[in-house]
């Protein structure tokens, strides 16, 4: 493979697809086999590439995309034609909507049948347009390689995400011709890696000195860090910029750990259940300085009355989230780190006492109702979960949740310090993300314990993937946060739907025989004391271990901003130790 | 900059690639923008299809539909030509009914109109005209007593004037020379 132009050898299609994979540096993908992949998995052997046999394409998706998040490589998943390519679509859309750099691999029916209905066909490309950055259908071996090698530069470059390659099973049977090598582009025109972004005009010195002054004349600033922080490797550009200029500093769900939690300026999540200092904060600003975030619905609020007497610094790298949502007085569109690097030298030191004090003040009278800072009664709440597995791990496990409650517990408790130590599904919010993502994340993470947070509705859409942690040994911690209910919808229930539970009411396996019949340890937890123990057992084990915590079922997510309300009108935490109860 | 909603008029170079139309058209129906016209062809260069769209909107959204549009990896080049001197044109068949005894008062109509007779059949005739959309529902509001017994018309194509072009390889726009007045250089809409 190495020292000759693979372009010129004779081989089949499937040879050229490892071969490109093995030159992207892939040393791990997550798949299923099926008749029109077959070719592919027929030679796989031979290639220095690990696969990983999940249970369900779906888990494929996840699990790459896991793996990217942690690693910060492309993810690869690998499925066939028709079903097994219909069940990446979940993974692929949230793959998409957090901007996440994986490429899909489908095997396609061959080129003589496509359009005629033929056995396990779909039109994967025709389906998958509006959740990928990019796809393609492969029907000839000779464009195998260069289009996957196109797909990985398109997948990782400008704003991330995931792209389709489509290849018929004749593409991949078939022999590929010697082909010259592709003289240098004539074009003027900018490669097609480089587009799916407008191309940028540079970032003009007048936009950075606006920016500068702004940030110069601001008495309340407010950095708001996304997601982007983590994506171009920014976290010690944006602490240099919060220390010299004295800024507080509210994160986003997916900005998690891409500004230390534990930085006296973070003020923590900010959004729909952001805590209230965070959200008064942004709504008091007279400046926001939005760093790689969209102003998404549920970091906003109500956007006519979201911080309006805050101009507003948004540094974006897709130029068509820049003025979408909330309308910015000054865009510096590109990679952050570059922008950040020029801005820098440009602010000039400054302090914001009265401001931070002012926070620090709002912040000290929600503490005492906190949680984890009330004497308990006994009863287990999953606050007292994410808290203490917060203080066991140190806060140095790469924690992976599912979505509902659990998740803005985990957003709220654990306090993130590192990038890339929360994989959450931010913007699809897709429920059985968490098992099989921690599993991709597994691979990332070597040194690091990996746990995986789920509540009890979402951990069953995915369960089965418990088997592949058995068969490819696979080492994961799993806690269920079980309250037997689809906690958030039921919470949802009772504040604005008259207290019905509909549907919300739900019944579990025993988690532990669960784990039991996978031949997996597991553990019961249903008081705090007990935490310590089941984390130290799970610790002790080199096998997937699952832990069931019972907690408190009707307690609720506090504070939160109901969907569409203004962001400053949140229902606060209950002032007594309730756990949310009226 | 306006936040008036107007018609808006983009230009957009693609790769001559199948599905990429689908690709322009799924993203506008994602985006929730509503096209009013969207043309296709070819252009003067090989391997690059022009196709013009126009939806309403105002200038925010317009910038939001270019960004967008970028977002399409087979998409080569975007420009918003609306706020610049610019030809655009549509074009019509209308079948009209044509008595023998109407058939001179037709032709005067659409020598008014410089629209051309492309069929004649013993009781109807097949006009066709190019303009813009004004001009085309002028006329066809004048056939209508002969009685329209078929009408079709094809999205708006554009270019704009003077010697900017839209080339698939320009990294940077040419000099650009307005005409000026362009009012009155448009020949061929003085009849409408």
């Amino acid at each position: 493979m190495d020292g000759s132009d693979p372009s010129t050898e004779v081989k089949r299609g499937a040879e050229a697809m490892w071969e490109a994979l093995v030159a992207e540096g892939v040393e791990v993908v997550f798949g299923y086999p099926g008749g029109c992949i077959m070719p592919a998995y027929d030679v796989m052997p031979r290639y220095p590439v690990r696969h990983i046999l999940c249970r369900h394409e779906q888990g494929a998706a996840h699990m790459a995309d896991g793996y990217a998040r942690v690693s910060g490589k492309v993810g690869v998943a690998i499925a066939t034609s028709g079903p097994g390519a219909t069940n990446l679509v979940t993974g692929i859309a949230t793959a998409m909507l957090d901007s996440i750099p994986v490429v899909f691999i489908t095997g396609q029916v061959p080129s003589k049948f496509i359009g005629t209905d033929a056995f396990q066909e779909t039109d994967i490309t025709g389906v998958t347009i509006p959740i990928t950055k990019h796809n393609y259908l492969v029907t000839r071996a000779e464009e195998v390689y260069p289009i996957l090698r196109e797909a990985f530069e398109l997948a990782r470059s400008g704003r991330p995400g995931p792209v389709v390659v489509d290849i018929t099973k004749d593409a991949l049977q078939n022999v590929c011709a010697p082909v010259a090598p592709k003289p240098a582009t004539s074009s003027k025109r900018p490669s097609r890696a480089k587009r799916g972004l407008a191309p940028s005009k540079p970032i003009s010195e007048h936009d950075l000195d606006r920016a500068a002054a702004l940030i110069a004349s601001a008495q309340r600033p407010v950095i708001l860090a996304g997601h982007g922080i983590v994506r171009s490797g920014s976290t010690e550009l944006v602490t240099q910029l919060v220390e010299k200029c004295d800024i507080p500093v509210g994160l986003t769900l997916l900005g998690l750990g891409g500004f230390p939690a534990t930085h006296p300026h973070a003020l923590g999540m900010m959004g729909m259940h952001g805590e209230a200092w965070v959200n008064q904060a942004i709504q008091e600003a007279d400046l926001l300085i939005a760093l790689g975030m969209r102003f998404d619905d549920r970091v906003t609020g109500n956007l006519a009355t979201y911080a309006k007497n805050a101009k507003k610094i948004h540094v974006e790298i897709d130029p068509a989230e820049v003025d979408k949502n909330v309308r910015v007085d000054v865009a510096l569109i590109g990679d952050l780190k570059e922008v950040l690097e020029r801005l820098l030298p440009r602010v000039a030191d400054k302090k914001h006492a009265a401001w931070n004090a002012a926070l620090g003040a709002k912040r000290a009278e929600v503490a005492p109702i906190d949680i984890v800072n009330t004497p308990h009664d006994g009863r287990l709440f999953a606050a007292h979960v994410m808290h203490d597995l917060y203080r066991l791990t140190e806060g140095k496990a790469v924690v992976v949740t599912d979505v509902g409650q659990h998740q803005m517990w985990e957003a709220q408790y654990y306090k993130h310090d590192h990038p890339r130590g929360l994989v959450t599904s931010g913007g699809l919010g897709t429920m059985g993300f968490a098992l099989p993502a921690g599993i991709g994340a597994a691979f990332a993470a070597k040194e690091k314990e990996v746990w995986i947070i789920a509540g009890d509705g979402g951990f069953q859409m995915t369960a089965a993937e418990l088997s592949t942690c058995v068969q490819d040994g696979i080492k994961v911690n799993v806690a269920i946060i079980n309250n037997g209910y689809l906690g958030m919808v039921r919470q949802w229930q009772e504040l604005f739907y008259g207290g019905r539970y509909v549907a919300t009411p739900i019944v579990s396996p025993d988690f532990v025989k669960l784990a039991d019949a996978h031949g997996l340890p597991g553990m019961r937890v249903t008081k705090r004391e007990e935490i310590p123990a089941a984390v130290a057992a799970a610790r002790a084990t080199d096998k997937t271990f699952v832990v069931e915590f019972r907690v408190e079922a009707e307690d609720a997510v506090y504070p939160m901003v109901p969907a569409g309300a203004d962001l400053h009108d949140m229902i606060r935490r209950p002032s007594k130790n309730n756990g949310g109860a009226k | 900059m306006s936040d008036r909603v107007s018609l808006r008029t983009f230009v957009v170079l693609v790769e001559d690639v199948p599905g990429v139309l689908n690709r322009v058209a799924s993203l506008f129906r994602r985006r929730n923008f509503n096209i009013e016209s969207l043309s296709v062809g070819k252009s003067h260069e090989p391997g690059i299809s022009r196709m013009t769209i126009v939806v309403r909107g105002d200038d925010r959204m317009g910038r939001l539909v270019e960004a967008n549009l970028y977002k399409v990896v087979d998409v080569v080049r975007v420009d918003d030509i609306t706020h610049r001197p610019n030809v655009s044109r549509d074009i019509a068949l209308v079948r009209v009914r044509a008595t023998p005894a109407d058939r001179a008062a037709i032709l005067q109509v659409c020598s008014v109109f410089r629209a051309r007779v492309v069929d004649v059949a013993l009781d109807s005739m097949m006009i066709e005209c190019t303009g813009t959309e004004d001009k085309i529902r002028g006329l066809v509001t004048l056939l209508e007593p002969f009685g329209v017994l078929e009408m079709v018309q094809a999205g708006s194509i554009a270019m704009t004037r003077g010697a900017s072009a839209q080339s698939a390889s320009a990294q940077s726009d040419a000099v650009e020379i307005d005409s000026g007045d362009d009012d009155d250089v448009d020949l061929t809409d003085e009849a409408a």
